[in-house]
């Protein structure tokens, strides 16, 4: 365990170097934890749930319980990744208090991300390589538009999913979560409009007070263009 | 097409569609629906109205109504500090009065699904017994009471979601898991308010540990074990951010002794 906790921080600052020297290769790559982790929460994997790699190179999130938690690892994945490139890259005029909360943003973005990968263990997905090419990580209003984007669209896919999920333990978890993609959805938003009503804003929360929430296949089209692996739900549950 | 013929039918097998709809503002609805809709869309958007405003289960009308007890306390709070006078600095008005707005929502969304089975609204002292003497006089008290009590919030629905899970409560899941992340997102920019206005120095939008006040709002936040996972030094990240990344449930148990002093 020891050892490969500190993988994963080699791994980390690795990809922040690849990023930084410009190449994108293997930048989501994060050491695996070890799978005895894994196995305490998704007991045995059932073979129709695992995840499969297409030969065309798209990869499939698998369906049930273990479908969703991959669904949620790809997104998480994608939003890491995201935060990594942004404090990799500062945009100009970057505050220390900005800083210090895309720093910690960041920071839990990477903990849910490796949290799903040793809570899925071979039953996870790999790691998918995203594309940020529409995104000027050097104008601050892009790239806090765009984390809007992204803790926004993690809360409407978290809450779409709550109710295809079978296991109760599974959904606690989910909703340890989204309240903290939540929290940065608002977080964020004060620092793009603060003192105003956009941290819960009528863009996005509804005439009944409520926060988005949409099926998986409406939010993988959604975050497609952001990631070059290809991702299928084909198999995800919808209902 | 007659809209009372169908409501009529429909009070066949649900005799309380009249109070159902009531609670969703029948006079708004009949009186705009002439005009407005075509004879098409009516029967969609009373289907829609129904499936929306509907707790049957024992589980989904208990949980409903522990949810509306909150949102009751929620709503009140909200609008008597908003109309009182010199509390709420004009600058961070915006702020509350949106916050305000969705607990007014919340409430009328919950008293629709409940129906005639909703709970009265109690009666309350925002001072808890004196605990908050100054609330509704000193802005840092009523900020602090106000982060506190979304908190409250966010933890009580999330220790709720696992007793919707009924086939026939998956849509109130959805609902309840969609006003969970409005109250997480209340309790994020309030928490960030405490930061810049020196109340709280320090404070983020998110929970450290189990760091904050009243400690009875946060106790157990500091979980570091999730799914049987020790994640202890994951990612070379600290305790501190590990326990931001999860939100931790309340029991109703739990719930209920923090918002007890608060209910006459």
């Amino acid at each position: 365990m020891e050892k490969s906790q500190n993988d994963l921080s080699v791994v980390e600052s690795t990809a922040n170097v690849l990023q930084s020297s410009g190449s994108r290769r293997n930048f989501l790559r994060n050491a695996g934890l070890t799978t005895a982790a894994g196995v305490a929460i998704l007991a045995v994997g059932c073979k129709k749930d695992d995840p499969v790699v297409t030969p065309s190179g798209t990869v499939d999130l698998g369906s049930g319980d273990v479908g969703i938690l991959n669904y949620a690892y790809a997104l998480e994945q994608l939003e890491a990744a995201f935060y990594i490139q942004v404090l990799t890259t500062p945009y100009t005029g970057m505050s220390a208090a900005e800083t210090a909360v895309l720093t910690d943003i960041r920071d839990h973005e990477i903990i849910h991300r490796d949290f799903f990968k040793a809570a899925l263990g071979t039953n996870a997905i790999g790691a998918l390589e995203p594309n940020f090419a529409a995104i000027d990580f050097t104008s601050r209003d892009k790239v806090l538009g765009a984390a809007k984007l992204f803790e926004d669209t993690g809360v409407t896919a978290y809450n779409g999913a709550g109710k295809l999920i079978k296991d109760a333990n599974y959904l606690l978890l989910a909703g340890k979560i989204v309240s903290v993609e939540g929290r940065h959805a608002a977080a964020i938003a004060d620092l793009l409009k603060p003192m105003t009503a956009f941290f819960a804003g009528d863009d996005i929360i509804d005439g009944n007070g409520l926060d988005g929430a949409k099926m998986p296949s409406e939010i993988l089209t959604a975050v497609q263009p952001y990631i070059k692996t290809k991702i299928s739900g084909a198999n995800l549950p919808t209902s | 097409m007659n809209i009372f013929n169908i409501l009529s039918e429909i009070e066949k097998v649900d005799g309380e569609v009249f109070e159902r709809l009531d609670h969703v503002s029948r006079r708004g609805m009949f009186s705009s629906m002439g005009k407005k809709l075509s004879a098409v869309a009516v029967p969609t958007l009373v289907a829609g109205m129904l499936n929306k405003a509907y707790a049957t289960t024992p589980g989904a009308l208990d949980v409903l109504n522990f949810a509306l007890t909150l949102e009751f306390l929620e709503d009140e709070f909200y609008k008597k500090a908003l109309s009182t006078a010199g509390l709420i600095p004009d600058t961070d008005k915006p702020i509350f009065a949106q916050i305000s707005k969705h607990e007014t929502q919340h409430v009328a969304f919950l008293v629709g699904a409940l129906g005639a089975k909703a709970i009265a609204k109690p009666v309350f002292d925002f001072t808890a017994k004196g605990t908050f003497a100054d609330v509704f006089s000193n802005y840092k008290t009523f900020a602090i009471v106000s982060h506190a009590l979304e908190d409250t919030g966010v933890r009580a629905y999330k220790g709720q979601a696992g007793n919707l899970m009924a086939a026939e409560d998956k849509p109130l899941l959805q609902y309840a898991l969609q006003i969970h992340s409005v109250e997480a997102r209340h309790a994020s920019v309030v928490r960030r308010l405490l930061n810049s206005r020196g109340f709280v120095p320090g404070a983020k939008g998110w929970i450290t540990l189990a760091q904050g006040n009243p400690t009875a709002v946060y106790a157990g936040d500091d979980v570091l074990t999730q799914g049987g996972v020790n994640l202890t030094g994951l990612a070379g990240k600290s305790n501190e951010a590990i326990s931001e990344a999860f939100d931790e449930p309340l029991t109703k148990d739990a719930v209920l002794a923090i918002a007890k002093p608060f209910i006459v």
